[in-house]
């Protein structure tokens, strides 16, 4: 045994307390599917509202009351709670503080992250957010309920929302003590040899995403903490002069403006939206170098459009307040930061589009994912286009159209990206493979129920459905030709869930009895690799590792094997 | 396997680990105080003409005055405290660092003499806009000193013992507590223009 000497550490050092970047990072990943779970259980009781509104809701109808039916303000809480769980609490930390802390100080050849403590408080932060928000679900009136987006002054009633802000605070703070180390790693425990553009595609896509988390993320922290003031201090940052509530004007020095909400919450949140997609796109990048055999196609126009991408999403945020009334030359402005946003987009997808070419594909489970994140998030990119323009959006804006658009990108786009990248990690992680039939399971009923979920709200919202409609659109005529799509994706979406359950069930049965593999069994270029599976407990290698190619050498002419780790030293 | 570049410098980029660190952290407490400077940009656009100006005059100018003098000085006394770290003196470094912290307390009492004459006066978060933008600014602003302070009183007596084992991670240490402690004492060099002056 080559491996530096260990002392016993007990249960709770290893496990609970531990500072060692892979226990953190699957710490992180059991916490965030855990989320992923509770958020999406949420969203299948609302879907028995929107399919069938006038009927108790089965097995679980009996929390919500006697009669079993969902009350509005619940609706309203589950919609919040849905948007908050999912983006905060399941989607972030799982491709940024799971995949990011465990797969990139081993993509770089780093012994661990560069502040291993602060990585340990970033996730405790994040726990406790998350269990601030939870049980914001047991306060009198219920948990929060004016959708992900808080907007006051609606946020402005009840004591869930309190709870909201709080938990938003941790998991800001958790964000950035998580961004801030990845930079840091990034930029300074680079192996020997390991230049920046020989860096994988999927570090690039973590650094920018940290650099998002840094910089946007703190005004919403302002925000958070403003709406806080409002609700504790007795402040009006967002509660305008002679605001009227059940017929009463308010009590309140007034002078504020909503709007100031708005434009703060959206510096976060569009931002965030790069957030979700970027380390999805970088897992791709990954996948698809690996089992297309090939380079990927553009590896230079892939980081510098990465890059261009973070800077330009500052500058978008706006296009999410077409009709509040903010004038022509503004939103001329942001129409046009919004469409130069989307070529740099347009190029990543396309140099993932033009890798495949030519290639012989291996279809194993983590690249049927990628492939079909190609076309699902290219649905939900061009989509959005009608979105950045303020004419169009006026008519679709909060309709049905926004959610199909802003799901495509994020559940078929980034989730399926996150399952691509567990099913590829898995190996390295636990030694053994996952399971290549459950995985089919698992990506084929998805994919269709996917699209049957998602799909024909492009359907009602062109039809002008709106949004966070308690009864699905009920009571609205124009809405009657197309309400019978409800049903149908309801039954798709229950559909999906029961098509999670042999991927839950595959990654505890591959524990024991997966396929047992050595360090490379996809015969992969890139550093972590090179580790053991699993990697040693905090020094990762066996020694520092040291690089002498680019990252992605596969199927180079004359050469033995099929691909070149960049460890191998170059010849002469 | 020790991480790298924890005390020395990575030669390529010429920093060492915490030191990048304290910078991008620094970097997101920009952002922190431009979103609540934007606010307070969009709060007082929003005001009837005047009214802010009017709000502030109810601020003691000659006490903010006093405490910039008192901040500013803290930060001299800081980089006094890691200058003579790099001479070797952990006397004087113990003398300018309690001065610093000297400093910090002065700052505080004269806030919280400020904060309860305006109390006294009925003067609250609550009452408009600009007193609700000055508490939250000036409150926020004054966590970051007790923050502070808490670190400064850590490496001022309990945490200076590692100066005996290694001196060279010490002054690294007192040198990017520096940097986030002059960062402060620059929130507050906007503050008081902005919030006192205009």
């Amino acid at each position: 045994m080559g491996a530096p000497t260990h002392h016993e550490v007990s249960f709770y050092r290893k496990y609970i307390w531990s500072t060692d970047h892979k226990i953190i990072g699957l710490q992180y990943g059991i916490t965030a599917l855990i989320f992923l779970l509770v958020g999406f259980l949420l969203m299948m009781i609302m879907r028995w509202q929107l399919a069938y509104p006038e009927s108790a809701v089965p097995l679980v109808g009996s929390i919500f009351g006697e009669d079993g039916m969902l009350l509005p303000e619940i609706y309203n809480s589950l919609g919040a709670m849905h948007g908050t769980i999912m983006i905060f609490l399941g989607i972030v930390p799982l491709a940024v503080g799971a995949f990011g802390n465990y797969i990139v100080p081993l993509q770089i050849g780093a012994p661990d992250m560069a502040f291993p403590k602060i990585n340990a408080a970033s996730y405790w932060c994040y726990f406790v957010g998350g269990v601030v928000m939870m049980s914001s679900f047991f306060t009198a009136e219920g948990a929060a309920r004016s959708g992900w987006t808080s907007y006051p002054p609606l946020a402005d009633f009840e004591v869930g929302q309190t709870m909201w802000l709080i938990g938003m605070i941790f998991l800001i703070t958790s964000s950035l003590l998580g961004s801030i180390n990845f930079i840091t790693t990034i930029i300074q425990l680079r192996a020997p040899g390991l230049t920046w553009m020989r860096l994988p595609f999927f570090v690039w896509a973590q650094f920018v995403t940290s650099f998002l988390l840094v910089l946007a993320f703190p005004p919403l922290e302002a925000a958070a903490v403003l709406q806080l003031m409002d609700r504790v201090a007795g402040t009006s940052f967002f509660l305008p002069s002679g605001l009227v509530v059940s017929g009463e004007v308010l009590g309140v020095s007034g002078g504020g403006s909503p709007l100031l909400w708005q434009h703060l919450f959206w510096f976060l949140a569009h931002p965030e939206v790069y957030v979700l997609i970027l380390p999805a796109m970088g897992i791709i990048a990954e996948v698809i170098a690996n089992n297309t055999r090939k380079p990927l196609w553009g590896y230079n126009s892939l980081v510098f459009a990465v890059v261009f991408l973070g800077f330009m999403s500052f500058i978008v945020w706006a296009h999410h307040m077409f009709i509040t009334g903010m004038g022509t030359t503004m939103s001329a402005f942001f129409q046009t930061t919004t469409m130069i946003i989307s070529i740099p987009s347009i190029i990543i997808l396309s140099a993932f589009f033009i890798s495949l070419w030519g290639a012989s594909i291996r279809f194993n489970t983590p690249m049927l994912f990628a492939l079909a994140f190609l076309p699902m998030f290219g649905i939900g990119g061009l989509t959005g286009l009608p979105l950045g323009f303020a004419a169009a959006d006026i008519y679709l804006h909060d309709t049905y159209y926004v959610i199909g658009h802003f799901h495509y990108v994020v559940a078929p786009g980034t989730i399926f990206g996150l399952f691509a990248g567990i099913y590829y990690w898995y190996p390295k992680i636990t030694g053994r493979k996952m399971s290549e039939l459950l995985g089919k399971l698992h990506f084929w009923p998805s994919l269709i129920f996917m699209n049957g979920v998602f799909m024909p709200m492009f359907i009602q919202g062109l039809a002008g459905v709106s949004r966070r409609l308690w009864d699905g659109g009920l009571e609205y005529a124009h809405a009657s030709g197309v309400l019978h799509w409800n049903e149908f994706m309801s039954i798709s979406a229950w559909l999906l869930g029961l098509a999670q359950l042999p991927f839950i069930f595959n990654i505890f049965y591959s524990l024991k009895r997966g396929e047992k593999v050595d360090k490379n069994p996809w015969g992969a270029t890139t550093l972590e690799w090179t580790a053991p599976s699993p990697p040693l407990p905090h020094v990762n290698f066996e020694k520092i590792p040291e690089v002498h190619r680019v990252a992605y050498e596969y199927s180079v002419p004359g050469r033995k094997r099929d691909f070149t780790p960049q460890t191998e030293p170059k010849k002469g | 396997m020790d991480i790298p570049y924890t005390v020395e410098e990575r030669p390529d980029t010429g920093l060492f680990n915490a030191k990048l660190g304290v910078w991008l952290f620094l970097a997101s407490e920009v952002m922190l105080f431009g979103g609540l400077f934007s606010a307070y940009v969009f709060l007082r656009y929003g005001a009837p003409v005047g009214a802010f100006h009017e709000w502030g005059q109810e601020l003691n100018i000659p006490l903010a005055t006093l405490n910039t003098l008192i901040l500013i000085s803290s930060s001299v006394t800081m980089v006094m405290s890691w200058a003579s770290l790099k001479l070797n003196d952990f006397k004087k470094y113990k003398l300018y660092m309690g001065l610093t912290l000297l400093c910090a307390l002065g700052f505080l009492i004269i806030k919280y003499i400020e904060y309860t004459a305006k109390f006294d006066h009925h003067i609250y978060p609550s009452t408009n806009t600009f007193y609700a933008i000055y508490f939250t600014l000036t409150g926020l602003h004054g966590l970051h000193i007790i923050g502070g302070m808490i670190v400064l009183y850590y490496f001022w007596i309990p945490g200076s013992k590692m100066w005996e084992s290694k001196p060279e991670q010490f002054t690294n240490r007192i040198e990017i507590a520096g940097l986030y402690w002059h960062f402060v004492d620059l929130v507050w060099i906007f503050l008081f223009p902005v919030l006192y002056l205009l």
